[in-house]
């Protein structure tokens, strides 16, 4: 339906509800750079590949240019030997390629998370030098790299386990709130009972069984951590099932599903919304420290916890739990900052800056005590 | 009235309030004076600033969103406007009190009534615990609740509506005031307990000699109550003086607007032989009472216990009864909203037992509007997306026709189409509960049920939504199951009315013969005190 006015955001027309909570959250200026701090780093981390990396982003070798990054080349290509991949860290195909009058061009960090550096000058641990800024780990590893691709694999691990929870936990709590009675009760004792469930020592066993990745971490977690949401929006559907709206659509007719998802749907997602900064920074948080306990992602991943942990190994070295310990503070302090602009946006008692309906703005000033409808309602019910 | 200086005078007061988007005035130079012992009443729509004003006398706006560009309040010849916290203490609850409309908010929950009333005793006299109690007795007696030694250790919760008001009342008089200030008193309340309430302040002024300023929005309440009346509109005063006066020659437009604003008239005849749109027998709305452990069912709250009526097209029956009684259980039930039992023949058909699938088609011919304007309109959708969602579950036509069919439902209860693609908030009360109205109507029901469409609006709007509804039910020969505890508005709207009391049916029969020839004695007391808002005294009606 064509909107004949209303605010805009991007591309979407958007309700003025909505315009009064961006125009909340924009309020709250830790928050706004706090999300663009994040969103910087978490595009950047996302092409780890070309800021980290033991393949140069280009070779320039007998008038041609080669991205090794993207399309690897065998050795020969190069004037090698063997048709085994080109190593760039191998000092006689560097001398070919100057001899045929090319050039090589490094990412900024000439290392990937589990390249192993093996001219440092000390044994590994080594400490920071100009080609190692944060040193390396026990491994010989660059930290540097181990940091952004850690950064990258927490982040986006957190962000798939916040998302396939969100959904299962609105699923089951709209399903519990909106039918009640017996759906509910047996729903609700079921929980109790998985909640109580311990997960690190059914992780532990797991872990004994199969090798645990990427994938099965996130499923192993999801089976408990979609409960979060459970009991806000299962409160929310109970408060909303009587609302007289949702009365009225099923007046109209309206299958239940319609008006789980069109009538509904939309009180709980602000409480969904509002929670999501805090449940990616808790699930961010579960698997760096699966990762410290060794129960965590296979051996040789970048893992900040797993960082944290040769830290705690090697306190000789204490570039590596400093740095990681960092990483993990200012990103799960950007969350949280995150968070807390996001919870002010939706919070309606919130004092509104600019374009607001005037009636919210002085009831939120607790300055209208002109009629009370709403209270003579209720009790004339 | 002349001649001695007054107990109150408000000259030229303003109020504004900072809000974001710039300065509102809500109060713009309101003058009025309140003599000794005397009452005046402060009448008006919501909006029109008189709780404002009132609340201005005692300072208890939210300064500094609130502010006073100019004016004075004088109290004995003492300003008012800008004293400080300790004067302003001195006065508030002490010399000036104040009753509020809904006293379940007013009082502190986790409290007992001894302790709330002792606490102002304590305060302002200075009284030990033992005397304190004493005179709240006293009080109790006063304000006529029975059994006040035993009523003293009650929890508000524990109290009717009614008593809750008279403790309010105890309180505000606990320290003999000059004058109280009762702001919609009787809103909230139930007609029967309006009526004892009013006559508790009418006595208790006589007796205690204060004097009373009354807002209320309820031209009848002010006939009862005040000699004097002061009207008022978007923050001004537009006719003040007697209020025989006022009320039998009203000078300015709006007061003569207002006086006109009562619903009257009566609803067109009706077909006797109309078909028959639907008929319930023995209708029964019990709701289970489950205790122990294996949670079995001992007993039921009988909140609808065998109902019978028969409606057909073009007729309006009329449910009457006070909170509690049942009215509402009634419509969710009627409608297959809430489970229920006896049949309910609708169209011919008995729908009882009907599966929810089986009962959508027949859902687009039943409709309901609700009371609660803000409440019933989903915030998230434009108009046009909730007056055209019945005509996309029942896949009635392709877009531009549905586009088309709401249109015309909008023009139908008098909306400029435009409005479709706005969304509720931006409209008052009296507009939301229009597009309510064309939700349903957009539908071509054969039956609407009307659960207190008006309750929650002003006076005047009340009149333009009776109207609206009587020229629908004309035009489309519509069913009415109208709800209400507004006698003035079933009157206008009914051709037969039931009256319910604790789910049972008290009385029921044609309009005329209920509403002006009463045979049941409670039907009679609730006649007597929503029209001529006379306490019953026969005790039929609890207190």
């Amino acid at each position: 339906m064509a909107k004949a006015r209303g605010d805009r955001f991007l591309f979407w027309s958007i309700t003025p509800i909505t315009a009064r909570r961006l125009a909340n959250f924009r309020a709250n200026r830790r928050g706004v750079w706090s999300l663009w701090l994040f969103l910087v780093l978490f595009f950047a981390s996302l092409c780890a590949e070309f800021i980290a990396n033991d393949k140069p982003l280009a070779v320039w070798y007998d008038g041609a240019l080669y991205s090794p990054v993207i399309k690897q080349n065998a050795e020969t290509t190069f004037g090698g030997e063997f048709a085994t991949t080109a190593d760039f860290t191998d000092e006689i195909l560097v001398e070919n390629v100057k001899k045929k009058g090319g050039w090589i061009l490094w990412p900024i960090v000439p290392f990937r998370h589990d390249t192993q550096i093996e001219d440092l000058p000390v044994p590994a641990p080594s400490y920071p030098t100009a080609r190692n800024w944060l040193g390396t780990d026990d491994q010989g590893r660059d930290v540097v790299a181990r940091l952004i691709y850690g950064f990258r694999i927490s982040v986006l691990f957190g962000i798939t386990l916040t998302i396939l929870s969100t959904i299962v936990g609105v699923a089951a709590g709209a399903v519990q709130g909106y039918f009640g009675g017996r759906t509910d009760l047996y729903f609700q004792r079921f929980i109790e009972i998985w909640g109580s469930v311990p997960q690190l020592y059914l992780l532990i066993i797991l872990a004994a069984v199969i090798e645990p990745n990427f994938w099965w971490l996130l499923g192993i977690l999801l089976l408990f951590s979609w409960m979060g949401l459970v009991g806000v929006v299962r409160a929310e559907f109970l408060r909303a099932r009587n609302f007289d709206y949702v009365r009225a659509a099923r007046a109209l007719g309206a299958p239940d599903r319609t008006i789980m998802v069109r009538h509904v749907l939309p009180n709980a997602m602000v409480a969904t919304i509002t929670f999501m900064p805090f449940i990616l920074q808790g699930s961010i948080l579960s698997l760096t420290a699966l990762d410290f306990l060794g129960f965590g992602l296979p051996p040789g991943s970048a893992s900040l916890g797993e960082m944290l942990k040769q830290g705690k190994a090697n306190l000789h070295a204490p570039w590596l739990g400093i740095s990681a310990f960092m990483v993990i503070a200012v990103m799960l302090t950007l969350l949280v900052f995150i968070g807390e602009a996001v919870r002010d946006a939706f919070d309606p008692r919130k004092a509104v800056i600019g374009g607001v309906p005037p009636e919210d703005a002085i009831v939120a000033a607790g300055a209208a005590p002109v009629p009370q409808p709403a209270a003579a309602r209720e009790s004339k019910r | 009235m002349t001649g001695a200086a007054p107990l109150l005078e408000v000259e030229n007061l303003h109020v504004a309030f900072r809000t974001p988007l710039g300065r509102t005035q809500a109060v713009k130079g309101v003058s009025f004076r309140v003599d000794e012992g005397e009452t005046l009443a402060l009448v008006g729509e919501s909006g029109s600033g008189k709780s404002v004003s009132a609340l201005s006398i005692l300072q208890l706006l939210n300064y500094p969103v609130a502010s006073h560009p100019a004016g004075s309040i004088r109290f004995r010849g003492q300003e008012l406007i800008g004293a400080s916290d300790a004067t302003m203490r001195k006065i508030r609850g002490n010399r000036i009190s104040m009753v509020f409309q809904e006293p379940i908010t007013a009082l502190n929950p986790l409290h007992t009534i001894e302790k709330q009333i002792n606490e102002i005793l304590m305060v302002h006299k200075g009284l030990v615990a033992s005397a304190a109690r004493t005179r709240t007795l006293e009080l109790l007696d006063l304000v006529g609740i029975r059994d006040a030694d035993q009523r003293l250790g009650a929890f508000p919760h524990e109290l009717s509506g009614g008593q809750r008001q008279r403790v309010m009342i105890a309180m505000a008089l606990a320290n003999e005031p000059d004058m109280l200030i009762a702001d919609e008193p009787t809103t909230a309340v139930d007609v029967t307990i309006q009526a004892q309430i009013l006559d508790l302040m009418l006595a208790l002024q006589k007796k205690l000699g204060m004097a009373m300023l009354l807002i209320t929005h309820d031209l009848g309440v002010v006939r009862k109550m005040a000699p004097r009346v002061a009207v008022m509109r978007l923050g001004e005063v537009v006719e003040a003086g007697d209020t025989g006066e006022v009320f039998e020659n009203p000078q300015h437009p709006y007061t003569r607007q207002l006086m006109a604003a009562e619903p009257g008239g009566a609803p067109a005849d009706y077909d006797g032989t109309a078909a028959e749109i639907i008929a319930a027998d023995g209708f029964r709305v019990w709701y289970p009472i489950k205790k122990g452990v294996m949670r079995r069912t001992v007993d039921h709250v009988k909140a609808v216990d065998g109902v019978s009526f028969t409606i057909r097209a073009g007729q309006t029956v009329g449910v009457v009864g006070e909170s509690g009684s049942g009215k509402s259980s009634l419509a969710l039930g009627i409608l297959r909203l809430i489970s229920s039992k006896g049949p309910v023949v609708f169209m011919g058909r008995d729908i009882q037992g009907l599966r929810s699938k089986a009962l959508r088609p027949l859902r687009r011919q039943m409709q309901i509007v609700f009371q609660d304007p803000f409440g019933s309109l989903s915030p998230r959708l434009t108009v046009g997306e909730i007056v055209g969602e019945g005509l996309r579950i029942h896949e009635m036509g392709d877009g531009p026709a549905r586009d088309a069919a709401v249109v015309a439902a909008l023009d139908e209860v008098g909306l400029d189409p435009e409005t479709r693609h706005r969304y509720p908030h931006e409209f008052s009360g009296g507009q939301r509960q229009r597009i309510s109205i064309a939700r349903a109507m957009v539908l071509k029901p054969k039956l609407l049920i009307l659960d207190e469409p008006t309750s929650a609006l002003d006076m005047s709007v009340q009149a333009q939504m009776v109207e609206l509804l009587r020229g629908l039910q004309r035009e489309h020969a519509l069913a009415y199951i109208f709800i209400s505890h507004d006698l003035r508005v079933v009157r206008a709207m009914s051709h037969d009315v039931i009256v319910m009391r604790n789910g049972l049916v008290v009385e029921q029969g044609s309009a005329a013969q209920v509403i002006e020839a009463p045979k049941e004695a409670y039907t009679k007391a609730l006649m007597a005190a929503a029209f001529e808002l006379r306490a019953d005294t026969s005790g039929v009606v609890g207190v």
